[in-house]
């Protein structure tokens, strides 16, 4: 690692920190990776703020709007990884206009000034164009991670070109982006004397690769530990990918329903069998029952089982989940029905997190997917049970609480339920009694999704209850404003509230004035905020932007969007029309 | 709404759910039927089922094959119809599960497989439900929460199975036609309703034992009053008989070969072969090498035979144009010799 000369030693503010010269300290507080020790670290004294700001190599910025990258580069010197977070969760969900931001371009320029040595690039919510991606391969000669997740506004070229010109890359990890997928001949562009890749994901991809130059590609990459390819790539493609890179420790197939013949079917299992490594699987697209069994010889060793994507049965569910004992993490869709969970619960004692997705989420006239008794069955068989994310059509207040009741260590609930505001199905009665025993029985909650017909009990008990949550996303809920205040006044640790579809207004966002600076930010939709409301709320906080978001013949006086954040870089100028920052 | 047709070529009109009725549309009165002439259509099923029972005719309509009375008779779900099929949550049943009733076997499957296939159902009038009224049913903008990558997959998934409702894989039954050589016409069989090749096997020779005592008598051995499945199952296992099927590749297999589950995902048809006809069936992987090589070098040939025609063709089109050629300067030539005759006697 190359290190700025040491720049002049400050004049010791107290006797015990000369003793401790700042070689060493660096040294030190070079072990500490987790960011928030870093900052309680650059609270104690002056000296330990510079000792950690030059011995800091990775820096976390959760909304990249909150700082900007000189002030970045100003404090951190020796910054070698980055990873940033640009648009607000909700525009996943198409929630925010087009061209909001987050544009990763500035940041580029100011890096191949201040950081020419970056190494790892992991953005997630960002636009990211093929000049950028073109920049970023021309002007960082030592780059060698680029992480893409939930990212728009690039090509299949823009991956060209990484491909051609970073020649240490060791991760390209591709996920659920905007991509428009010109061709797969991006693939192509690793020069043969490329050898370092050790992680490649291009799974949500749909273009087609040229597959000799993938197989090339893998079996030059000795380290390859991590493979995740496009649907394109067929059962027969990825026996011989297989056998090529036994190693691998995280596999995501391709598509996995080809007509195979005896000889193949068996070529494949054995392929399989001898990745002994393998802890991670996904992919799985369009699996059947048939084809499934090839993969038990690799299931021993499996913590992390993404099914997301397959149309599975509960039956088959089953069949596989036997082979599967020390599994973890298990992403399944509701096609496998509460039988499939029951298997989930009887065959993985050790499951820490379930998600469970809708196959057909907007067809509300078919009613099947996972019930209440799904999810009661995995909490009697998976106490481990941290983290959950649940879409169903049905929920009941008494099966929540048995849930929690068997499962108390809950860190992440997220329970959906689909149709917007239904009540307890059994007792008609709100779901308020549910998210209060989450609440009051899993001390330890820090992220809480809320959905079905919620009064403001249910804000009260968070407010009273919820000590260590961080994320709060609420939709069609609440009776007034008063829920958000509980809220807002109740929850310390409070970082994200994402609110839609409620009915709180002005003086409920302005009960949280103090709040906001301590929070990454708010976001409320279609709420009754006004103008008038934003207004004041700029006025009076001004290290927080307050933008707002409205939509094309809304009343002028409402604020059909609003997202507020703390920012040390003043509003932003790269706001488009539709956006006001107040 | 468009309605399927099932594999023979028929389109099944599906009986209407029962809360249709209770809106006094009463559509059984003008519902098309298509069962056999005689036959009863199979009774509703009682409301708390929710299932919806159709009635199909299980032959052709051609006339030639017409079906035994157990066949039709035989009730089962076909979901591949109508995709009304499911009734609505109703406030009175609050505390029943939503899923098909569980005593009828078949209609969880086929609930949930048409519900890949059919994502547009039509909204049945009286539907009430939980929750914000039915007004506010327009899809709701970034609702549920699902990422657009999420979104787009799954539809164009379930966009696929619509197609491939042809392969048939999906839905509860598999049938496929069983031929015997010798036998007068063919009959069908539901592939999924058995669990192995033993239980497959049983069936046939149920259902074909009586041709051959039929085929015992031609060939003078002595025939046996009634039904004689061991009979057939001895002409079977002493080999005057094979299994046989033709698979998704058009290739004629040996029943067995393959796992159970393999094998009914790539069957398309039976046939009992006599052992004379199945000789080289054998062994299926030399076989297909076999007729892979047979094939190439056939198509070889055939390219080859056909360059040496087309040749042939241009040689004698050549041939007839020279010949023509001649025949017109022989013309010409001795036409010239007449014309100095012509000329004027100054010379």
């Amino acid at each position: 690692m190359i290190m700025e000369s040491k720049r002049k030693k400050e004049s010791p503010s107290s006797p015990e920190s000369t003793q401790f010269p700042d070689e060493v300290l660096e040294r030190v507080l070079a072990f500490l990776t987790s960011h928030k020790d870093r900052s309680s670290v650059s609270l104690v004294c002056k000296d330990w703020y510079n000792a950690e700001r030059w011995s800091r190599t990775h820096v976390f910025i959760g909304n990249c709007y909150s700082v900007s990258p000189e002030i970045l580069a100003r404090r951190f010197p020796n910054i070698r990884s980055v990873t940033l977070k640009g648009k607000p969760r909700f525009s996943d969900f198409n929630l925010v206009p087009q061209n909001w931001g987050a544009d990763i371009h500035a940041w580029l320029v100011a890096f191949a000034d201040k950081y020419p040595f970056l190494e790892e690039l992991r953005l997630k919510r960002m636009t990211v164009s093929d000049e950028s991606l073109e920049y970023l391969a021309a002007n960082f000669q030592n780059f060698k991670v680029l992480s893409l997740l939930s990212c728009d506004g690039f090509s299949t070229d823009g991956l060209a070109a990484i491909a051609t010109h970073c020649k240490n890359l060791t991760e390209l990890d591709i996920q659920e982006n905007g991509v428009e997928d010109r061709s797969g001949s991006w693939l192509s562009c690793f020069p043969e004397s490329f050898t370092s890749l050790e992680v490649l994901n291009f799974a949500s991809m749909s273009a087609e690769v040229n597959f000799d130059a993938l197989e090339r590609l893998v079996s030059r990459c000795k380290s390859l530990k991590v493979l995740k390819v496009n649907k394109s790539i067929s059962l027969e493609q990825l026996q011989k990918l297989l056998t090529r890179a036994p190693q691998l420790v995280e596999l995501g197939t391709g598509s996995f329903s080809q007509e195979l013949t005896t000889r193949q079917y068996a070529e494949l299992e054995s392929a399989f069998n001898n990745c002994k490594n393998i802890h991670t699987l996904s992919g799985l697209w369009e699996a059947t029952a048939l084809y499934l069994p090839v993969l038990y010889p690799a299931c021993a060793n499996l913590t992390f089982l993404n099914l997301s994507y397959t149309a599975l049965q509960g039956g088959d569910l089953a069949k596989l989940l036997v082979h599967c004992p020390r599994l973890q993490r298990l992403w399944v869709l509701d096609t496998v029905e509460d039988k499939g969970l029951e298997a989930v619960g009887s065959y993985c004692p050790l499951l820490e997190e379930l998600r469970v997705f809708p196959a057909d989420p907007f067809d509300e006239e078919i009613i099947h997917g996972v019930t209440e008794e799904g999810f009661v069955a995995v909490s009697f068989g998976c106490r481990r049970l941290h983290y959950v994310l649940y879409f169903c059509r049905q929920m009941t207040n008494a099966a929540v609480a048995t849930i929690v009741q068997n499962c108390p260590d809950f860190t992440h609930f997220r329970l959906c339920i689909m149709n917007p505001g239904q009540p307890d199905y059994l007792t008609n009665e709100p779901m308020d009694e549910a998210f209060g025993a989450v609440v009051k029985t899993c001390t330890k909650l820090q992220r809480l999704s809320v959905s079905g017909l919620l009064t403001d009990l249910t804000f009260e008990y968070i407010g009273k209850y919820a000590k260590n949550l961080e994320t709060l996303s609420v939709a069609f809920a609440g009776n007034s404003g008063r829920g958000m205040e509980c809220v807002l006044g109740g929850c310390p640790k409070l970082r994200k509230l994402e609110i839609r579809d409620c009915p709180f207004g002005d003086e409920a966002l302005l009960s949280g004035l103090e709040k906001y600076e301590s929070m990454r930010s708010l976001w409320m939709s279609a709420c009754n905020v006004t103008m008038n409301g934003c207004r004041q709320l700029a006025r009076k906080m001004p290290r927080l932007n307050v933008e707002v978001m409205k939509e094309d013949g809304s009343d002028d006086s409402q604020a059909d969007k609003v997202y507020v954040y703390r920012t040390v870089a003043g509003p932003r100028r790269d706001a488009p029309p539709s956006v006001l920052t107040l | 709404m468009s309605v399927e047709h099932d594999y023979i070529g028929l389109s099944a009109e599906s009986e209407v759910p029962n809360s249709m009725e209770n809106s006094g549309l009463n559509l059984k009165a003008t519902e098309l039927r298509l069962g056999l002439p005689g036959s009863e259509s199979p009774e509703r099923e009682s409301s708390e089922n929710n299932t919806v029972v159709v009635s199909v005719k299980s032959f052709v309509g051609s006339g030639a094959k017409r079906g035994f009375s157990d066949a039709i008779d035989a009730k089962w779900v076909f979901p591949g119809s109508d995709p009304a099929l499911y009734s609505p949550r109703t406030a009175a049943s609050n505390g029943s599960k939503l899923l098909a009733a569980p005593n009828s076997p078949l209609a969880t499957p086929v609930v949930k497989e048409a519900a890949a296939q059919s994502p547009k159902p039509v909204v049945l009038q009286d539907k009430k439900r939980h929750g914000i009224g039915s007004s506010s049913k327009a899809q709701v903008v970034g609702w549920p929460p699902i990422r657009s990558f999420r979104k787009n997959t799954m539809s164009s998934h379930s966009s696929k199975n619509e197609e491939d409702s042809e392969a048939k894989l999906g839905l509860g039954c598999l049938y496929v036609k069983v031929s015997m050589d010798g036998a007068p016409y063919l009959r069908k069989v539901d592939l999924k309703i058995y669990g192995s090749y033993m239980e497959l096997s049983s069936a046939l020779e149920k259902m074909f034992s009586c041709f051959t005592i039929g085929q015992c008598g031609s060939h003078n051995i002595p025939s046996r009053d009634g039904l004689s499945e061991s009979r057939l199952m001895d002409l079977l296992h002493g080999s005057e008989y094979v299994l046989t099927y033709e698979d998704k590749d058009g290739d004629w297999m040996l029943v067995g070969d393959v796992p159970w589950e393999m094998f009914t995902n790539s069957c398309k048809r039976l046939r009992i072969m006599k052992s004379s006809e199945a000789i080289g069936l054998g062994d299926k992987m030399t076989d297909k090498y076999v007729s892979c090589v047979c094939c190439l070098q056939l198509q070889g040939q055939w390219r080859s035979a056909k360059t040496v025609t087309s040749l042939v063709l241009v040689l004698v089109l050549v041939l007839v144009l020279l010949l023509l050629l001649l025949l017109q300067m022989d013309l010409r030539m001795s036409m010239e010799k007449r014309r100095p005759q012509l000329l004027p006697p100054e010379c």
